[in-house]
């Protein structure tokens, strides 16, 4: 139980050491570098290897941006696999709806709650 | 005097980035956010009806929750000059990119501004995230169907 | 061939300036004491940083006015420029003053094309006084050209920190006891091919060689003829590689050489290179280098400010940064010839 605090933190690490890899010694803007994880994940759900590191790390694999590319494919595999071809488009948000909905809820509230400061 | 040879004095003379430095805050950074991220998930499976897998649903909301508030208090642009892609990476980095165009572009009115621009830096994660968990759904199952692989 | 060089032979005088820059300014720049005007509020308690940049301006314009005891309705003509996109917070700056008004832009070299400019309004006869300058207001520039202000982005050790500043001064004929325009220098756009938007010291630098070099040899000076020869925004990374260009054109000494933008945070690391935007150079230009010359400490200064002429999508669109610089010689006190 306590092992996967230690994973998670360390999985979690890891991508994000890739990340700044990407950034600073492959000279990627955040962006890009953002996009480039999530097309990885996506990838690796494909090849079926994302669901045994979520096993093993827990949020150290479901936090980074990378498992936002997995949930995508994994809730497109698992509608194509019910109802064929169609369930690729069909299914795509399934699993991810939570962030995408967090992002635009909080987005807003943030807008009327916030303004910006041009602090160090 | 000529472009690659000011180029090369240019390289010469500007300080390197300090890619040591960067990568254990990133690591350092990007390990306690998921480590928080663990934290939460273990709440909601304690005190809540998720199991270890349906966890991680609430688990990004709430941290993109936090994300708001540590973006709308001027935080987290510390966190990410500290951190650098450990904090861009984890989805509290794309909650800060969300909420933080939403915030700059209230001036502009809640349609124009925050509507238009709430998704001006995120917006390309979730295009290339659609389109490629597309391709990768599609192309697989296909090779499903021909019987190369199967579910 | 000119090279751009221009000479007064009226030398006009700059009779008064006013500096006003924001709350973050007061408490770090090194400059502070010497502002006549700073803010609580980063927008100057308006509703947008548009507002807050145009007030900027307009408290900058008004202080030098007052200082010289000049009333609005007396100056000819307004000249100043900004960053934001069509200059909107100059052109409201210039519809509350009501003076007749040409924006300009030479991106943060605007402090002393709008100097050069005025000059030669006075020098041909055409008006009895100018207000020049520029300004520029971090919050409103950020989110132009960068990241919306609360996005986290690591930023690297060459990048600068747009200034909340504006600066303004009258310029009118020559008086006896007033810092005066002697020269100046037209520079001319130069590009390196430098790609980073994030690292504009680099890009600035070999223009503001350039114009160093053409002012030099148009009007037959050398670097000692100076008391400091002062660049705008070049900030500690390409401040370091203009004066590796000046060793490298023949220029060994460069103990008299400074630069606003690297000076302006006192080197504070949490500022990376420095500072940078139109209201740098025109803030210490005119609070710290006029002043040092209506005292006396220096008898000869030359002021030279650099822009990068980018806009978020020339270079987003693969576009190197093409970049300026110009060049003004300011003498303590001396008389028309």
């Amino acid at each position: 139980m306590i092992s996967i605090y230690i994973t998670s933190f360390i999985v979690g690490g890891l991508i994000c050491v890739i990340g700044q890899l990407l950034m600073d010694v492959g000279k990627l803007t955040p962006a890009h570098t953002l996009c480039t994880l999530v097309v990885t994940g996506s990838i690796l759900d494909g090849i079926g290897w994302y669901e045994p590191l979520i096993d093993f790390a827990g949020a150290g694999a479901t936090i980074p941006i990378t498992s936002f590319g997995n949930a995508l494919t994994h809730g497109a595999l698992a509608e194509a696999e019910k109802h064929g071809l169609i369930g690729v488009v069909t299914g795509m948000f399934e699993v991810t709806s939570s962030g995408i909905s967090a992002a635009i809820i909080f987005g807003l509230i943030g807008a009327l709650l916030f303004t910006s400061k041009g602090n160090v | 005097m000529e472009q690659q040879k000011y180029a090369h004095l240019e390289k010469e003379l500007s300080p390197k980035t300090p890619l040591l430095k960067n990568i254990v805050r990133a690591f350092l950074t990007g390990g306690l956010i998921c480590l928080i991220g663990q934290f939460i998930a273990l709440f909601y499976i304690t005190y809540f009806d998720f199991t270890e897998r349906t966890a991680s649903n609430p688990t990004v909301a709430t941290m993109i929750f936090i994300s708001m508030l540590l973006t709308g208090f001027g935080l987290y642009k510390k966190i990410s000059q500290f951190g650098g892609a450990g904090a861009a990476v984890p989805i509290t980095g794309f909650g800060n990119a969300v909420v933080s165009s939403a915030i700059e572009h209230k001036s502009e009115g809640y349609v124009l501004g925050v509507g238009g621009n709430m998704f001006k830096l995120a917006g390309s994660v979730i295009l290339f995230g659609v389109f490629s968990a597309f391709v990768v759904a599609l192309i697989k199952t296909i090779l499903v169907k021909f019987g190369v692989v199967s579910w | 061939m000119k090279n751009g060089t221009l000479t007064f032979s009226t030398k006009p005088s700059i009779h008064s300036a006013g500096v006003t820059a924001g709350p973050l300014e007061n408490k770090k720049s090194i400059f502070a004491k010497q502002f006549d005007k700073v803010y609580e509020d980063e927008r100057c308690d308006l509703p947008t940083n548009e507002d807050g940049h145009s007030q900027l301006m307009y408290d900058a314009v008004m202080i030098a006015l007052s200082k010289a005891k000049k009333d609005v309705q007396k100056i000819d003509f307004f000249l100043t420029g900004d960053l934001v996109n069509q200059m909107t917070p100059s052109n409201f700056t210039a519809h509350s003053l009501e003076i007749p008004y040409i924006g300009l832009f030479s991106a943060c070299a605007t402090s002393v094309s709008s100097m050069i400019t005025g000059a030669l309004f006075t020098e041909a006869q055409q008006a009895n006084w100018i207000v020049a300058g520029s300004s520029s207001q971090h919050n409103a520039i950020e989110r132009q050209f960068r990241y919306p202000l609360e996005y986290g982005s690591q930023k690297g050790a060459t990048a600068q920190w747009t200034v909340t500043a504006a600066g303004a001064v009258l310029i009118g004929k020559n008086k006896p006891g007033f810092p005066s325009i002697t020269c100046a220098t037209v520079g001319k756009v130069v590009d390196m091919g430098m790609t980073d938007p994030l690292n504009m010291g680099s890009a600035m630098a070999p223009a503001a060689m350039a114009t160093l070099s053409s002012h030099l040899t148009g009007h037959g000076k050398t670097i000692d003829d100076y008391d400091t020869i002062i660049t705008g925004d070049l900030g500690s990374n390409g401040f370091k590689i203009f004066k590796a260009l000046a060793n490298e054109a023949g220029l060994p000494h460069t103990k008299n050489f400074r630069d606003a933008g690297e000076e302006f945070y006192g080197k504070d690391p949490s500022f990376m290179a420095g500072a940078s935007g139109s209201g740098c150079s025109a803030a210490v230009f005119f609070s710290d280098v006029y002043g040092k010359l209506c005292a006396g400490e220096y008898q000869r200064a030359l002021l030279i400010a650099t822009g990068a002429l980018l806009s978020p999508l020339s270079y987003q669109q693969g576009d190197s940064i093409p970049c300026i610089a110009h060049a003004i010689e300011i003498t303590a006190g001396e008389v028309a010839e």
